[in-house]
């Protein structure tokens, strides 16, 4: 086994608010190696844009802390570096793109004067050298005219267009792991298309690993190579993407994969529902997080957080008790949307 | 749709009570939902009572307020002196700039004519803040001057709440021409410089005989000149709230209901607009006592011997250069501690005002 | 405007019995203006140009497009939100027979009301948040004056119910509510007045996944249960596959396809029909890696200056030049309940 590009142990962000702490990021580990493009899925709140946030060194004290962990990018620990040496590393060796390229962009400068900046910052060049290069990759996404496209202001382009100079960007200084949250939940779905082969084929090309958050399970299908689904600030499950699709071993990944409507899906009648909400990361419940939605739930998962352990395929992880004695296979929905065995469904 | 008046307090159609045997057939969280209705006022109030600074400043105002409307009650009582008279002593001398005394100690010595000591006896209260260069008594100067100023901001604050929430809420509601002509009106105001302003009109106002005194000399005169001149701010405050909030979808949605122009305007965007349209009133009360006082200060304000902060902080400085600091720092004092009091009560309005700030519920 | 439709002649304001709302010839302009003292008008956006189609009683219609196709503006201008600038919406009031929603006036509008409901999109902003849950779902019938203050309550509770929170939630104000809860109870408003047609703005768009499936479920079972017609607007694909009887996709104010729910992902005729589909990511590895993406050039143009001739033949593979940017294409039954615009139709599997 290759040595992993990014490896993550224990990490626990908190915010405090006036409410109380909320325990955004509780405790997740995971490897990613170099050229691997991983997905990591959950809905709004599980924790998932802040473990971006906590890798690029962008958790900014007081409000948020990381309290416990590690977080190391090729053997060196993110966490012990300086303000100073994590900006050498942010955009040069980790780049992030963001969900709003509008907002990600200064609008009172060209989209060639912030290229140009962020390429001297992290390259010995001289500015007309960057001139170059920023050209070069704005013609990588296939950005017509690159060069006079260099004077104009991010207002003048399109949703699509930021977004891709927004990757242009973040690929000007080749890093070996790109960060990309959300990058299309703010796109239409044919641009979202247009941008996301264009990252399938620069991270082909360059061998770039990615780290790809979103809540959009079809995308994450058709880019990435494993995924791990995230849940109220915890991770239930990883493995590679054909074991997270065909094979899921957490009941949560069962019922998101079942209430998705699909495009080629030919008769659903009911989609699977997950009764209930998630819970506030600021009063989470004893023992497993999922066991108020769950309805396998045992006097165990009550008690104890359960912990990432193999299950199902080889290598595959998911994080619940009662995993090898369920088989997801045999779940249904019952009429008030909760998921059940199939034999106690009453019709 | 008689409920239409109640802004604040609009949620509401009367107590809804829910009975405890309705079964929670509720699958989300049922636990603990269940809850005595809580009006927009109660939320309100009770945000407010836990901001303590605004709840000092509103004791405090509420004091300040009291006390100037009972000042000619205690005036013709005797409990305080009249704020225009000189004290003399027993032969008719008149007081002038004695240092504030105790209580209790109502045997004074004055060094005034001649530097010759003199003794004389004066009421307990009229030298709790000595008295100026008048003889007159500060501590009922202060009081009476409250007068001027409270009304100034009071009137004027009003005056600007009214006139800048129905043209900024007619501009709003209405773009077209209504929105081009109000507004084209309002940076016509906007554009008048204020002092200059009052300051001119503050002395032509006195010449014209055919109008009532209490508009020519009074500050009620001021309190309408500055309200006036001092609405358009709210105005365009309220139309940006209005343009915003008639495009929020829970306007379409009462829209789509069928609701009046006037509902829609009464019951669903003006409750949401009152946050900056109160917050903007207290600001303009502050400014408008600063603004009279200033006025007062430079001689166009109310006419003497009525007094007021304004007049008595520019007398005052005045005499402090001599040394008798009284007559600066009490009508001083009053008058930063009232604009800092209201200051505080909007800062507490506008976080009580917020309605996702969650409270504790029983 | 086209003339070719009026070929048919029958009179558009009658309805036959299966059909609830008939849109002719809508458009909507929105103006362009410029200066500061003297507004002169200087453009106009075209956001819906033109439109016509039906909808059939107790089904769901869905209406899709990427932004700024015009589907919200319709879903308004049906509703009299917005005042369309030219065309009919004849809609079957159980009350007043057929009416003409664009024309309608104030009272005839009035009643209507009770009959045509939306519910919108973001569940933050469309719930009044100074009002409690009581009041806001009351609201309807507080404005059209039904009923006393009890059995306002009494309905209101009954409301909740149906839509899955509990009559417990009354007194509680929208923003103690979660994203999915706050759109059970502009559901819940909606149904107030018994409608009979429902438009649906994005009802799900904002949600998370887990609770999409939610809502749809809850409208899905509100439909059957109260026989609603609803107009399903949404931007994805997957949703108005799952929940529409019929679709129709717009591009630029324009309607290019409509057809039955199956006719229309099994064999889409329009090539802009063929580029959405195929860009709508399928969570199944094994069929992604397989599938061939119709990557479309450039961006939408905007509706202020659309092209000439077929609107969409500025990004169009098929377009063949001297027709498509010169003619504009007519909305054609090419099949039976399968209307396309296009001069090139073809049938293309693209969904898998």
């Amino acid at each position: 086994m290759t040595e992993p590009l990014l490896s993550v142990d224990n990490l626990r962000t908190y915010f405090s608010t006036e409410e109380g702490i909320v325990r955004a990021v509780d405790g997740i580990s995971f490897d990613l190696a170099p050229g691997e493009r991983r997905g990591v899925v959950g809905e709004s709140g599980s924790g998932k844009s802040v473990t971006a946030m906590s890798i690029m060194g962008l958790i900014e004290p007081p409000a948020g802390e990381i309290v416990t962990g590690e977080i190391l990018f090729r053997g060196q620990n993110l966490l012990s570096l300086g303000e100073d040496e994590m900006q050498d590393i942010r955009g040069g060796q980790i780049a992030m793109i963001f969900q709003d390229p509008m907002t990600a962009l200064n609008p009172v400068y060209t989209v060639g004067d912030q290229l140009v900046e962020t390429i001297v910052l992290h390259q010995d060049v001289s500015k007309t050298e960057a001139r170059e290069i920023a050209i070069q990759a704005l013609d990588d996404v296939q950005i017509p005219n690159a060069k006079e496209k260099l004077f104009d202001y991010p207002h003048q382009f399109s949703g699509g267009m930021r977004q891709r100079v927004m990757i242009a960007m973040g690929l000007s200084c080749n890093p070996e792991l790109l960060i990309a949250d959300e990058p299309t939940t703010a796109l239409d779905v044919t641009t979202q298309a247009q941008i996301m082969d264009l990252m399938l084929q620069l991270a082909d090309d360059r061998g770039t690993a990615v780290l790809l958050i979103t809540h959009d399970l079809g995308v994450v299908a058709g880019f990435c190579d494993t995924v791990q689904v995230m849940y109220a600030g915890g991770i239930v499950e990883a493995g590679t993407a054909d074991d997270i699709f065909y094979n899921p071993q957490h009941p949560y990944t069962w019922g998101l994969l079942g209430s998705m409507a699909r495009l080629d899906a030919v008769q659903q009648d009911r989609l699977h529902s997950i009764a209930g909400t998630p819970p506030s990361v600021i009063d989470l419940p004893p023992g497993c997080r999922f066991r108020p939605r769950c309805a396998f739930a045992t006097d165990i998962c009550g008690r104890i957080l359960p912990q990432l352990r193999e299950a199902g395929n080889e290598g595959q992880t998911v994080a619940c008790h009662h995993a090898d004695e369920m088989d997801l296979k045999t779940l249904a929905v019952d009429s008030s949307d909760r998921i059940v065995k199939q034999d106690e469904v009453v019709s | 749709m008689s409920d239409d008046r109640h802004m604040m307090d609009g949620p509401e159609d009367g107590p809804i009570v829910v009975t405890s045997e309705e079964h929670a057939v509720d699958l989300l969280e049922a636990e603990g939902m269940g809850v005595e209705p809580v009006t927009q006022w109660d939320l309100f109030s009770t945000r407010l009572r836990r901001h303590r600074l605004a709840m000092i400043a509103t004791f405090f105002l509420i004091f300040l307020l009291v006390l100037v409307l009972v000042a000619p009650v205690m005036q013709n009582a005797g409990w305080i002196d009249p704020p225009t008279k000189s004290l003399v002593d027993g032969e008719g001398r008149i007081l002038r700039n004695i240092a504030p005394r105790g209580a209790s100690d109502n045997v004074f010595y004055s060094e005034f004519v001649d530097g010759v000591e003199t003794q004389v006896s004066a009421s307990s209260t009229a030298l709790w803040f000595g008295s100026d260069d008048l003889g007159r008594s500060v501590f009922s100067r202060v009081i009476f001057g409250g007068r001027a100023s409270l009304t100034v901001g009071l009137v004027a604050g009003l005056m600007v709440a009214a006139l800048g929430t129905i043209v900024g809420s007619l501009a709003g509601y209405y773009p077209g021409g209504v929105d081009q002509s109000l507004m084209r009106f309002t940076d016509l105001v906007l554009g008048l410089p204020l002092l200059p302003v009052a300051i001119v009109v503050g002395r032509i106002l006195p010449e014209l005989s055919f109008l009532p005194s209490w508009l020519t000399s009074g500050a009620m005169g001021i309190a309408l000149l500055l309200g006036f001149l001092s609405w358009g701010g709210l105005a365009r405050i309220v139309r940006a709230e209005f343009l915003s909030l008639r495009e929020k979808e829970f306007v379409e949605a009462a829209r789509a209901a069928g609701a009046s122009d006037r509902r829609i305007v009464f019951r669903h965007i003006l409750p949401n607009a009152m946050s900056p349209i109160i917050v903007q009133t207290t600001l303009i009360i502050g400014t408008a006592i600063i603004v009279e006082a200033a006025l007062s200060f430079l001689g166009f304000g109310v006419r003497p011997p009525t007094p007021t902060w304004g007049a008595m902080v520019a007398e005052g400085g005045r005499l402090a250069v001599r040394g008798y600091w009284w007559g600066l720092v009490f009508p001083g004092f009053a008058l930063v501690s009232t604009v800092l009091a209201i200051n505080f009560l909007g800062d507490g309005l506008r976080d009580a005002l917020d309605p996702t700030q969650t409270i504790e519920r029983k | 405007m086209s003339d070719t439709v009026e070929e048919v002649q029958v009179d558009p304001s009658q309805l036959p019995d299966d059909i609830i709302m008939r849109v002719n010839h809508l458009v909507k302009e929105f103006p362009i203006s410029k200066g500061v003292f003297f507004k002169k008008q200087v453009g106009a956006v075209q956001a819906v140009s033109d439109i016509s189609f039906e909808i059939r009683e107790g089904e769901t219609l869905g209406l899709v497009g990427e932004s700024g196709c015009g589907k919200s503006t319709t879903a308004r201008t049906v509703l009299r939100l917005l005042e369309p600038t030219a065309g009919d919406v004849y809609f079957r009031s159980k009350e007043r027979g057929v009416v003409n929603v664009a024309t309608a006036d104030r009272r005839v509008l009035n009643d209507i009301r009770e009959e045509i409901q939306i519910v919108f999109q973001d569940p933050y902003a469309s719930l009044n948040p100074r009002m409690t849950v009581a009041s806001i779902i009351a609201e309807p019938m507080t404005v059209h004056d039904e009923g006393n203050k009890q059995s306002r309550l009494d309905r209101v509770k009954e409301l909740l119910k149906v839509v899955g929170l509990s009559p417990e939630h009354a007194n509680r104000y929208p923003h103690e509510f979660s994203g999915g809860q706050r759109q059970r109870i502009g559901i819940a408003r909606a149904l107030a007045l018994r409608p009979t047609f429902m438009v649906l703005d994005e009802p799900v768009s904002a949600l998370d996944v887990s609770i999409q499936a939610q809502v749809l479920n809850l409208l899905d079972d509100l439909q059957e249960e109260f026989g609603l017609t609803y107009l399903f607007i949404a931007h994805d694909l997957s949703v108005v596959r799952h929940i529409s009887d019929r679709v129709a996709v717009m591009y630029l104010g324009k309607m290019v396809e409509l057809a039955d729910r199956d006719a229309l992902y099994d064999r889409p005729m329009h090539p802009y029909t063929h580029a959405l589909l195929s860009a709508v990511p399928i969570p199944d590895p094994t069929i992604e890696h397989q599938r061939e993406r119709i990557l479309l050039e450039g961006d939408i143009p905007h509706p202020s200056n659309p092209p000439s001739g077929c609107r969409f033949h500025t990004r169009c593979p098929v377009a063949q030049e001297g027709k498509c940017d010169v003619d504009e294409p007519e909305f054609r039954e090419l099949e039976p309940d399968h209307w396309v615009a296009c001069h090139f139709p073809e049938i293309k599997q693209v969904v898998v």
